[in-house]
């Protein structure tokens, strides 16, 4: 009803503001200030889809008693106590299972203690020697090669479970469709008034809730249990098709490739001449064979044959000439230097200048890397098979976002489970959000949800709500520029701020903040809103670095966090935009009344704008307290270095931050 | 599941006999890795009492023709039964390896 309501409020609103209300004179602040309320009005309209469907569920059937389980505690440069106590709290996981310490960072004593405690332990294997790593989703896919579990529960380091988190939890796989049960990440060190925005309400409440009502349930890579069979499915599924690619790239570009190596190669080296051609026939036939439907590792394998007995017969050839010469020359010379014998080039010679590296072909890179291209063996990963998806910093949100295409189900189990810790500094609260967003927009700009193959309409748009919502920083730097821009110049970006404008605007602002009310049903989301406008500077930063990232290959920037919480004095620099745009909307204020005192303005408009840059003002002030916030106190725990790549948790509740961002700020 | 192996004129021929499951795939894996260590990189995966496989028997299959061809030897799969060939074609993975009726057919082209 009240979804319903406020979207027909909204329509209404912003139908009015685009066909009579601009301000044409001042298009340059109305198109864009429209549009980021657009955006915004698309943006609750999908909050309220979310809750639209909300999944209240009961407790799940009993888990089944010979399930068997594999419990993964991801690490990688964690202190060993932490990793240990949750390590030990998960040996005491009441359901039959089997604990292990992944440890990206092969520490030996993380060994030791492990042995010691008789946990298991798992490192890289020498496979990921030179390859990739892919962080967390790479340690996951490294474990999941040595262990046999038919389901996981998968914890950061810091994410302490209860014993009873498998027996609460299990039983939803007995719907053999269910491929992810995730529970709630809530956090033990962080106090009432959470000034560092750690926990996530409304995310892990009525945003999953809602999520899980249209079978979208995000998976946030901890504290949640997936069924092996998925993941594995997920692998195979993503190896045929890279591999199907790469092959298809490489045959399309085998003919340029060849066309180019003969250029240079010129009528002298004959040799080479001739093994192109037998290249060409060899790739020829392998695009035939793939348009007949025939399999890659037949192609491949074939190609690869083809080739290296062409090079192998040519080279013998060339080899055999060389023979004859040096016999020749040894046979002129018998007279001179009496019995010297004659020279031989060992049959060994022959395989060796045959081989990849020696034969003449490698010395044509082009070409070389077409016939690479050409194989099953996906060479350049650790692993063919990766079932955790690694086109993102945020494995997890990818990976549920593939379980689900291939129609797997998932479950949100709304009870606290584990109890994790958050940062205690603001700049590594920043750190950890901006990896999130960055995460976010790569799955956003790779695999886009809105055409991906398999999801349904709900689970497209649950997933495009999320996504949607990070790019809310854009829109935030509008709605600080447009106040300030009346202030100080007495532009409004409307015609006129008239009862039209307040009879549409007001009545829709209500609806929605009694939406939220209703979905959040008590649940404190200040703090989220609060925190979704102020930390814009990250928020349009995350954009652009994967985007960057996505399009032109460039490196998402390595922010560098400090190990430990800042003992210095307070980091005002990380908050540098936001002071910024502080004192530039509380210079406009006073400008603005002043203004007003000389009579350049009226009246309506300046109390509008100048209401809207104290509420601004007030969303803001939070970063003061964030930025004061020295750290948790009632126990002490110290964090080490919580974030970058490796098993940091990078996981989700971020999202839930933004998503609770609502208000339209107009 | 009961892993034997034979060397034949031109191949080796492994027989997979049981459930090729998530328990059992690790032994596979090491099972072929051993097999090539020993020289014969042509392998036929014979599959003809392999009842059940999953997504990660196929998977370590997949570890397997990685090993077989990163020694200049493919690897073949024949007498899929009928669960099998069905998971096969859950993952696609029917694009990658043909099946072929027997183990002799395998290496028959070449």
């Amino acid at each position: 009803m009240v979804v319903l309501l406020t979207v027909i409020l909204g329509i209404n609103y912003i139908a009015w503001r685009w066909l009579a209300s601009l301000n044409w004179e001042a298009w340059w602040i109305a198109v864009p200030l429209v549009a980021a309320e657009t955006y915004s009005l698309i943006d609750v309209m999908l909050f309220g889809l979310t809750v639209w469907r909300l999944k209240l569920r009961k407790d799940a059937p009993q888990a089944p008693a010979d399930a068997t389980v594999d419990v993964f505690i991801t690490t990688y440069n964690e202190p060993l106590d932490l990793v240990m106590t949750t390590a030990l709290a998960a040996k005491r996981i009441r359901h039959p299972h089997s604990t292990w310490i992944l440890d990206d960072g092969a520490r030996p004593e993380m060994c030791r203690l492990a042995e010691e405690h008789g946990l298991g332990y798992v490192t890289r294997s020498a496979d990921w020697k030179n390859m990739p790593r892919h962080a967390k989703a790479g340690n996951l896919n490294n474990a999941l090669m040595v262990t046999e579990g038919e389901f996981l529960l998968i914890l950061d380091a810091d994410q302490i479970p209860e014993p009873d988190i498998l027996d609460k939890t299990l039983g939803y796989f007995t719907n053999t469709k269910v491929a992810l049960v995730q529970t709630p990440q809530y956090f033990s060190n962080v106090p009432a008034s959470d000034p560092l925005g750690s926990q996530a309400p409304l995310f892990y409440g009525p945003i999953q809730q809602g999520k899980d009502g249209w079978n979208a349930a995000f998976f946030c890579g901890s504290n949640a249990i997936l069924r092996r069979e998925a993941l594995m499915q997920l692998g195979l599924v993503g190896y045929v098709k890279e591999t199907e690619k790469s092959i298809r790239r490489a045959l399309a570009a085998s003919q340029s490739a060849i066309r180019k190596a003969r250029k240079p190669a010129d009528s002298d080296n004959l040799l080479v001449a001739q093994i192109l051609d037998e290249v060409e026939t060899a790739t020829a036939e392998a695009r035939r064979r793939l348009d007949d439907g025939e399999s890659l590792s037949e192609i491949t394998y074939r190609v690869r044959r083809k080739v290296d007995q062409a090079v192998q017969a040519l080279v013998q050839a060339d080899v055999s000439a060389l023979q004859a010469d040096l016999e020749e020359i040894a046979a002129m010379e018998l007279a001179h230097v009496g019995d010297s014998g004659v020279p031989v080039v060992a049959d060994d010679a022959v395989q060796r200048m045959s081989a990849r590296d020696w034969s003449p072909l490698g010395a044509i890179e082009s070409v070389q890397a077409v016939l690479d291209a050409l194989s099953v063996e996906r060479a350049g990963e650790a692993q063919p098979v990766m079932p955790l998806a690694t086109i993102s910093v945020t494995e997890d949100m990818a990976t549920a976002m593939r379980i689900h295409g291939m129609g797997w189900e998932s479950v949100y189990h709304h009870e606290v489970l584990a109890y994790g810790l958050a940062p205690e500094d603001l700049a590594t609260m920043l750190t950890q959000r901006l990896r999130w967003a960055q995460g976010t927009i790569q799955v956003m700009l790779r695999e886009n949800p809105l055409v991906e193959r398999g999801l349904k309409l709900g689970q497209r748009l649950m997933y495009f709500a999320t996504m949607w919502t990070y790019l809310s920083g854009f829109a935030a730097v509008i709605y600080f520029a447009a106040p300030i821009v009346y202030l100080l110049l007495g532009i409004l970006p409307v015609t006129s701020l008239s009862a039209d404008f307040f009879i549409r605007f007001i009545p829709f602002m209500v609806v929605n903040q009694l939406l939220f009310a209703i979905a959040g049903r008590g649940i404190p989301t200040w703090r989220g809103q609060q925190y979704s406008l102020a930390l814009f500077p990250t928020w349009i930063r995350a954009c652009t670095t994967a985007a960057r990232n996505v399009w032109f290959g460039r490196p998402l920037g390595f922010a560098v966090t400090p190990k430990d919480r800042q003992t210095g004095g307070p980091s005002w620099s990380l908050i540098r935009p936001q002071i910024v745009v502080s004192v530039l909307l509380a210079i406009s204020s006073v400008v603005g009344i002043a203004r007003l005192a000389a009579g350049m303005s009226e009246p309506v408009g300046t109390l509008v704008n100048v209401a809207w840059v104290v509420f601004d003002l007030v969303v803001m002030s939070i970063l003061v307290r964030a930025v004061l916030y020295k750290g948790f106190e009632p126990q002490s725990f110290e964090i080490g270095g919580f974030e970058e790549e490796g098993s940091g948790p990078e996981t989700l509740p971020a999202q839930g931050l933004v998503e609770e961002r609502k208000t339209d700020g107009s | 599941m009961d892993l034997s192996y034979e060397v034949k004129d031109s191949y080796a021929e492994i027989k997979a006999a049981g459930r090729l499951n998530m328990v059992s795939a690790p032994k596979l894996r090491e099972f072929v890795a051993d097999v090539v260590a020993s020289g014969s990189s042509r392998i036929v995966v014979n599959l003809e009492d392999t009842a059940f496989m999953d997504s990660s028997g196929l998977g370590a299959l997949i570890g397997c023709l990685k090993a077989a061809r990163q020694a200049g030897g493919d690897l073949r799969i024949a007498a899929v039964q009928p669960q099998v060939k069905m998971v096969l074609e859950l993952t696609s993975m029917d694009r990658v390896l043909t099946s072929y009726a027997t183990a002799d057919e395998a290496f028959g082209n070449d």
